[in-house]
């Protein structure tokens, strides 16, 4: 046996990561970064302001014929040069990657442009014409499935995807014996973990072999390979695709970049140039990826003490406009996993796969662990509350025991190893619940609001290839073929003078698996971390991959250093056979250390590991009888224990099961429902751990991704399926300010099932937390319904009940309110006036001129007389960081000249359409002027409602005051107007910033 | 301030980091495309488009300057500082960067530059802060991958290594 000392090896240090140094200087190579090939053009995509709408037509001809465009592709013309993406359920649906004939949600792409500079192609798409015949909309995935909800695609009949049941054991039996029976339901919100690059990729055609290249910032898995290659109709051979040095977090999001690399692909093609396309941040957040969210209805048999011995799913999973690969699989990911840390043996599940008018879903960190837990471990909480008990007991009851590890689950999930009331009691005693209790003992003395929650999670990793084949029947999956495993691959090379490099096709996205690496195989070869070299680039063309390969179910520790070490391990062992017949001692008295290999019994005897390890490239000749050159080991890693689901939907979902035990306690103001955390303790059991400081960043990085997800991110939608949190204004980020310090506990079984004992850790928090922090919620006000996110306008409803609408004839107050709040239709109201020194007789003969009114309404250009009291007029109107142009229709009505008039309108454009009412009165001041006050209601959907409220309210009063004030000018001298003030400000200070002064 | 042209092309010359940088730009363009893509420092990262996320922040005239809403034009004759000038040598690391690859104050790496362009500046003018301001300073700034903890700690350390210096040299 090789001898590798493990007390000093370098596996277990918190040594500095090797990514660092560039990254801190300047000198990452992310996406965006690397040059391009000379005549690159750039591509810009039109999307739908509608939420769901039939194409009419599409007219690119001024678009085509901007100087510099050099392709505009509909989807026609996709659809004519690709395939369909493949489809994850068997059903006559096809998915483009732009909208043929038909619009699903807002955002989808429904043409795009390539041009010179992206700055020209996004002048070509304001010149695309579309006309649209709109559909009614449904983002509820509950009112999707009712009779006569709009229907999608015909191929899903009530908008249903998929409907399975399984049963496992005898729930009918469990809850027929039950003392009681325990039953929630919740509504998991859509979010996404917003990485701050967004996606980016270049793409080339070669005609000549009819092959594409692709760098992309994708992150895998590279099963999405096959796709790709499949709506591009080229074997997979002829598809390179390829990923920078560098990617700027993706925590699974950057999966969701395959549409667009099909689409840039084609564009490539059409062009006969290399096409670069970079996602703004207003594209990513409307309609690159996102989660699910979920309606789940869950219930437990319990007995009187607080033992759980069945569980009743129903999943109810909205996967958006498109069930796009590799959905649904955010629903069977924990499909073994639906016991969470409990020890229950029956159970019986439902699951429905919908879709709506939203965003297609896809990978996001936690990938199915927040929406299962939240219902889980909510239930466990409710369940403490209706038998009287202590939550923290309910918890302790049910927990799979110590000792029966591996532990076989009910739906089929082997959970490897664990002591989970070892790391439960550790939890406990060094995180301070003790003091805990009794901070909530005193604030609730003193009339405060102040509860404690709890949270106890199985965190799966590496992901088993075969879970998602769970959504067919047995009779599907055995037409489909077995489909297993969890390939994991790592190649380590020694060039000619001895020195180490590796490569894996793990594509990390700022986990520094460059550092592990070098830490793994150092400690093989006896050497240091700084002499190996470790490369993460991903080449399909080149390099060793599966389909199992990328960044994706926290595979990395697991199973990918796991083949490092394999592959390293077994060039060491050839090595030692080398260095064995010139030290002239048996194979397993050579040992590697300090950069030498030498013999056990006399140090002294020793040769250089370079010496030997170049030793097959200089005299292969002199290599030991039978022995492989030591020039280049790759290694291929799958678990024997990840086999496909058998005939009764058994499925062990994941490989390794850490387990993770939250609580936290929290305090609600009871005036402003705002949430503070007072402690937040975090107990891990990620099996053997690898790098310290780099599990630790994991950790807390999920807990900081968590903690958005539950007090304040939602990718919001209006009942017509308008997007309403198009921008980082909108879509609120945890700061700096929000994030607390979690206290985090570790213990450590290791896995035995993984090389190095390692289990996945970064994903664990977004499964625990929200339902931790929503727990304590629910302890602080003693409430059964929690819903995220607890942003503290809802809690103060909790608190306080719901605020009673105001009625309906109500003048609006001042600030013009919206009509619904975030969540409802995107209404605006404000009112106003102007003095202008002109009577009102001036006044009105210019509110019916068009030539006035084309020169006072902001943007117009050509204002067309329909009739005397219709006109049309089109607009270029910039709102926060969305420009556009506007075909407007103004018409007036109930004209009581010169006093009164209505003015109503729609505009519609491609970032968004709207529409509203004004009523204008003009009175006399006594001074030969006239005072023009006005109330308006207004309300905006598309691209432009996606910018949110915040700006909408002020973007609107500044444009309506500067027609008045315009009108005031043109009526022979400004008196002033008078919006309501402070917004403008607002929105000066959020997007934009005082030029700097002279200098030229 | 002259006018503008909006469809012509605009020479601007500026010093980057302490050399004299020039190169042409349509009115339009903005100041983060200029640095990265005209004269390829590309360090600077873009992450919104619309000021919030910080990732862009850059220093101009010693002020902090969100790079994706200002105009390349209106930095004529700028000083303009960036993450690329904060290494005292290509091969070495400043305090502040050595306190971030000590305590893991960076995943991917993508905000970082933002972010330590705004604590460079912030630990100039405050050299002793507490937790609570480095925060607030933070606030102006989102990284989805650290949570944040370790670039306090990280900023907190670096203060306090940076106030020690200056104190040995002022007892000097
Ligand atoms: S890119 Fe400038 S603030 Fe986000
Ligand atoms: S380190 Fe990735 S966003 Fe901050």
């Amino acid at each position: 046996m090789l001898d590798v000392p493990q007390q000093d090896g370098w596996i277990g240090r918190a040594v500095e990561r090797v990514e660092d140094a560039a990254l801190l200087t300047g000198r990452g190579r992310f996406m965006d970064d690397l040059g391009t090939r000379p005549g690159t053009l750039h591509m810009a995509i039109l999307r739908s302001p509608h939420a769901h709408a039939d194409i009419l037509g599409v007219d690119c001809a001024t678009a085509g014929a901007l100087p510099g465009v050099e392709a505009v592709l509909t989807g026609a013309d996709i659809a004519r040069l690709t395939t369909s993406l493949v489809v994850g359920v068997k059903a006559p649906v096809s998915c483009w990657p732009m909208a043929v004939e038909r619009v699903r949600y807002v955002g989808e792409p429904v043409a795009l442009v390539v041009a010179r500079d992206r700055y020209v192609a996004e002048d070509a798409l304001d010149l695309i014409e579309v006309r649209y015949a709109t559909r009614a909309a449904v983002v509820d995935p509950l009112a999707a499935m009712d009779d006569g909800a709009p229907l999608l695609h015909d191929g899903f009949p009530r908008n249903t995807a998929s409907d399975r049941s399984f049963r496992y054991g005898d729930p009918e039996g469990a809850f027929a014996a039950a003392a009681r029976r325990v039953s929630i339901a919740v509504h998991y919100p859509r979010n996404s973990c917003t990485p701050i690059e967004t996606y980016g990729l270049v793409a080339e055609y070669d005609p000549g072999e009819d092959a594409y290249d692709v760098l992309a910032n994708f992150q895998g898995p590279f099963s999405i390979h096959a796709v790709i290659s499949r709506a591009l109709k080229v074997p997979g051979n002829r598809l390179r695709l390829r990923t920078p040095p560098d990617s700027g977090g993706s925590f699974g999001v950057k999966q969701g970049i395959f549409p667009y690399i099909v689409l840039a692909a084609v564009a490539a093609r059409v062009a006969g140039r290399p096409v670069k396309w970079i996602e703004d941040r207003l594209e990513h957040l409307m309609a690159s990826v996102s989660a699910t969210n979920r309606a789940t209805t869950l219930t437990a048999a319990v007995s009187a003490d607080g033992r759980v011995s069945a569980l009743d799913w129903d999943q109810v999973e909205d996967c958006g406009a498109h069930l796009r690969a590799p959905e649904p699989a955010t629903l069977y990911r924990m499909h073994g996993n639906l016991t969470g840390a409990y020890d229950i043996a029956h159970v019986s599940v439902r699951n429905r796969v919908v879709v709506t008018n939203k965003c297609p879903t896809g990978l996001n960190r936690g990938f199915g662990g927040p929406q299962v837990y939240f219902a889980l471990e909510r239930l466990m909480q409710r369940i403490a509350v209706e038998l009287g008990l202590d939550p923290l007991e309910v918890i302790r009851r049910n927990l799979v025991p110590a000792a029966s590890f591996p532990y076989r689950t009910a739906p089929g999930a082997l959970l490897d190893s664990g002591d989970y009331a070892g790391t439960l009691e550790a939890g406990i005693a060094e995180g301070g619940l003790a003091a805990l209790l009794a901070r909530r003992d005193a604030a609730r003395a003193e009339g405060r609001l102040y509860g404690i929650g709890y949270a106890a999670a199985v965190e799966p990793s590496v992901s088993n290839m075969g879970y998602i084949a769970t959504v067919l029947t047995p009779a599907e999956r055995r037409k489909a073929g077995p489909k297993n495993g969890a390939q994991a691959t790592a190649t380590v090379s020694i060039d000619p003078v001895g020195s180490v490099s590796v490569h894996v096709a793990s594509v990390p996205q700022g986990q520094g698996h460059r550092t592990v690496l070098s830490q793994v195989v150092a400690d093989a070869f006896g050497l240091t971390p700084g002499e190996i070299r470790v490369n993460t680039e991903m080449d399909t063309a080149k390099d060793a991959w599966s389909i199992a390969s990328g960044n994706y179910s926290s595979r990395f520790a697991a199973a990918v250093a796991g083949a490092a070490q394999i592959a390293a391990g077994r060039l060491a062992g050839r090595l030692a056979r080398i260095a064995a017949s010139q030290l002239n001692v048996p194979p397993d008295e050579v040992v590697f250390a300090g950069g030498k290999l030498s013999a056990r019994s006399n140090p002294a005897n020793a040769l250089a590991f370079s010496r030997v390890a170049a030793l097959s490239h200089w005299s292969p000749a002199q290599l030991p009888d039978g022995l492989a050159p030591t020039i280049r080991e790759t290694a291929f890693w799958t678990p024997p224990e990840l086999t496909a689901a058998d005939e009764e939907d058994h499925i062990n979902s994941s490989l390794c099961h850490g387990f993770i035990f939250d609580y936290c306690g929290i305090e609600v103001d009871r005036d402003t429902g705002e949430i503070r955390i007072d402690r937040y303790v975090t107990a891990h059991d990620c099996g053997t751990i690898l790098h310290p400081g780099m599990v630790d960043g994991q950790i807390r990085g999920g807990f900081a991704h968590a903690l958005g997800a539950a007090l304040l991110e939602e990718y919001a939608y209006g009942p017509d399926g308008s997007f309403l949190t198009g921008t980082f204004a909108d879509y609120l980020l945890p700061t700096a300010t929000e994030v607390p310090d979690p206290v985090i506990i570790h213990t450590q079984t290791p896995s035995p099932f993984t090389p190095l004992g390692a289990k996945g850790v970064g994903e664990g928090n977004c499964m625990s937390t929200p339902a931790c922090l929503a727990n304590a919620v629910a302890d602080a006000l003693g409430v059964a319904d929690i819903r995220l996110p607890l942003v503290p306008s809802g809690v103060a409803a909790l608190i306080q009940g719901e605020e009673r609408a105001a009625p309906p004839d109500a003048k609006p107050r001042g600030g013009a309110p919206k009509a619904a709040g975030a969540k409802g239709e995107k209404l605006m109201r404000g009112e106003g006036a102007a003095q202008v020194r002109a009577a009102p007789e001036a006044i009105w003969a210019m509110l019916l001129d068009p030539k006035t009114l084309e020169a006072i309404i902001p943007g117009a250009h050509g204002v067309e007389k329909i009739s005397d009291t219709h006109f049309r007029a089109d607009v270029t109107l910039g709102i926060g960081p969305v420009k556009g142009r506007y075909r407007a229709e103004v018409t007036l009505s109930d004209l009581d000249p010169p006093r009164a008039v209505t003015l109503g309108g729609k505009v519609e454009g491609n970032l968004g359409f709207g529409g509203g009412q004004g009523r204008i009165t003009l009175t006399p001041d006594g001074r030969g002027g006239t005072e023009v006050a006005y109330v308006y209601e207004a309300f905006v959907g598309g691209k432009v409602a996606s910018i949110g409220g915040r700006l909408l309210d002020g973007a609107a009063k500044v444009i309506i005051g500067q027609f008045f004030a315009a009108l005031a000018r043109r009526a022979g001298g400004a008196a002033g107007t008078t919006p309501r003030p402070g917004l403008l400000a607002r929105l000066l200070s959020l997007f934009s910033r005082t030029p700097k002064e002279g200098g030229r | 301030m002259p006018r503008l042209s909006a469809e012509g092309r605009h020479a601007v010359a500026f010093t980057l980091n302490g050399r004299a940088v020039d190169g042409v730009a349509e009115p339009r363009m903005l100041l983060s495309d200029f640095l990265r893509h005209v004269i390829g420092a590309t360090g600077t990262h873009v992450g919104c488009e619309h000021g919030v996320c910080g990732a862009c922040t850059v220093e101009v005239d010693g002020m902090l300057t969100r790079a994706c809403l200002t105009l390349a034009v209106q930095v004529e004759g700028s000083a303009i500082r960036t993450v690329e000038g904060l290494a005292p040598a290509p091969d070495r690391l400043s305090v502040l960067q050595a306190a971030f690859r000590r305590h893991h104050a960076l995943q991917c790496g993508f905000c970082t530059a933002g972010i330590l362009m705004s604590l460079d500046a912030f630990l100039k003018a405050t050299p002793r802060p507490d937790e609570a301001a480095v925060r607030d300073l933070l606030s102006g700034h989102l990284c989805r991958c650290t949570g944040y903890t370790p670039i306090v700690r990280a900023a907190l350390e670096a203060a306090a290594e940076l106030s020690a210096t200056q104190e040995e040299t002022a007892h000097a």
